[in-house]
């Protein structure tokens, strides 16, 4: 049963149909079109497919497409609209990526914590990418660039 | 793609109308809430239900609250809401401290405290958190409405004591009128996101009461009984927790899986026993690592 569903990914209204069995993940990369969310473990360990619902990081592979009815989604295409990131200008810096499957969701994690936390500590970046594996780099270059944003930032203040 | 299974999904604005749905149809509804453990259910074809019942739209679902002692978490409290809310920090400590154990960010973004002990998995770390304050679930259905004890609600692995129709909207809290403190131990393979190979949860009160409960070492989350009684009106001594460490056997049943062996964890419950009872106790007195602080 097609249902109607209306969200505002990266700013757009953007209205499509949907079946209740459809998940968003999918719907966002084959429907709408965004490709950074990856198809990774589909059992919400590893964090590929990660986006911000209404500001918050969240497992798009564990949310049906009908449950985004009315919100705002925004994915790293969003996020860079208008050039990179401080966030992604210090993981570019540190060479943070090999592969870069896991980098949209280490940047939205990142960007979850910087805006909770601006001047975050090794801990708490670690806890914060808890959830989003990667496979090529060991987390240190992630971790280091992530803290070196949060003690520009401090510096300004 | 969408999941090979169909199913219909509805989002009723009222608790009478989840009641009903839920209620016409039985076994083949399954509750919507965040989603985190019901959709990987519906992926692996675990559960097939012809209908999902998104409850997100029911109106006051969200919220915690504070009043006359007792702490109401709503069917649609996540995880993240309780480490940010600011009466859990203040009154119910352990409760952050647990909730910064469970899962990663982005799971505990969506995942609910209520939603955790609906699933009733062994591992959970809901269930021996609730079960040391004698928290209870509120529950409504067909019928009207009911309350829960804890200690009532796991019947075993993903199984509980809601009826037909029934859902749960809540959990109430109360919050210990004597001065106490408390520790919730979780074993885990590694730092960062992982299942409880093991838990342990004190809560002790200055007078010398006990409260203590255990997870993933048996069916359902338990409470450790005898050990309780042994400690009862005791201070704590180094002889007093080698006695209680001694009763551990007979206290859990825990299993051989995928995470840990049953002598492994028969074994580390033992010394979680020990540290968790230290640090609650020290934490009466505000002394004592800091609640957050893993002490395993």
């Amino acid at each position: 049963m097609t249902k109607r569903i209306t969200v505002t990914l990266n700013n757009e209204l953007r209205s499509l149909d949907v079946e209740p069995s459809d998940v968003l993940l999918d719907i966002l990369r084959e429907t709408l079109g965004v490709k950074s969310p990856k198809i990774g473990c589909e059992r919400g360990d590893c964090g590929a497919c990660t986006v911000l619902l209404d500001g918050k990081t969240v497992r798009t592979c564990l949310i049906l497409a009908i449950e985004a009815d009315g919100h705002e989604i925004t994915t790293l295409e969003g996020l860079s609209r208008s050039g990179l990131t401080p966030v992604q200008q210090s993981l570019l810096k540190h060479n943070s990526f090999q592969c870069g499957f896991c980098a949209p969701g280490m940047v939205l994690s990142a960007t979850e914590l910087l805006g909770k936390n601006p001047t975050p500590s090794k801990d708490e970046v670690k806890e914060a990418i808890s959830g989003n594996l990667c496979r090529c780099t060991g987390y240190e270059p992630i971790i280091d660039a992530v803290v070196a944003v949060g003690k520009k930032a401090g510096k300004r203040a | 793609m969408a999941f090979a299974h169909e199913f219909d999904y509805v989002k009723p604005r009222t608790l009478r109308e989840v009641v009903k749905t839920l209620a016409r149809y039985g076994t083949r509804a399954r509750v919507l809430a965040g989603g985190t453990d019901l959709i990987t259910l519906i992926a692996e074809d675990v559960v097939t239900p012809a209908v999902v019942v998104d409850i997100k739209g029911v109106p006051g679902l969200d919220k915690i609250e504070f009043k006359n002692g007792v702490l109401a978490i709503g069917a649609l409290v996540t995880f993240s809401d309780l480490r940010d809310s600011t009466v859990v920090a203040k009154r119910f400590p352990v409760i952050r401290e647990m909730t910064g154990w469970v899962a990663s960010v982005g799971i505990r973004n969506r995942a609910t405290m209520v939603g955790n002990i609906c699933s009733a998995v062994p591992c959970c770390d809901s269930g021996p958190i609730l079960l040391v304050y004698d928290a209870a679930v509120l529950v409504a259905g067909p019928s009207g409405k009911r309350k829960v004890p804890l200690r009532d609600w796991f019947l075993g692995p993903r199984k509980t004591v809601l009826k037909r129709g029934e859902i749960a909207t809540g959990i109430v809290v109360a919050l210990p009128k004597k001065k106490h403190g408390a520790c919730f131990v979780k074993l885990r393979r590694y730092e960062g996101e992982d299942l409880a190979q093991a838990s342990v949860t004190v809560l002790a009160y200055a007078d010398n009461h006990y409260r203590i409960s255990f997870g993933s070492v048996a069916p359902r989350p338990i409470r450790g009984e005898k050990i309780e009684t042994l400690l009862e009106s005791r201070s704590l001594s180094d002889e007093l927790i080698q006695q209680a460490v001694r009763l551990v056997p007979g206290e859990i049943a825990p299993i051989t899986d995928i995470r840990a062996t049953k002598e492994y964890r028969m074994h580390m419950v033992g010394v979680m026993l020990e540290r968790g009872l230290r640090t609650a106790v020290s934490r009466i007195t505000g002394s004592g690592p800091a609640y957050g602080t893993s002490v395993i």
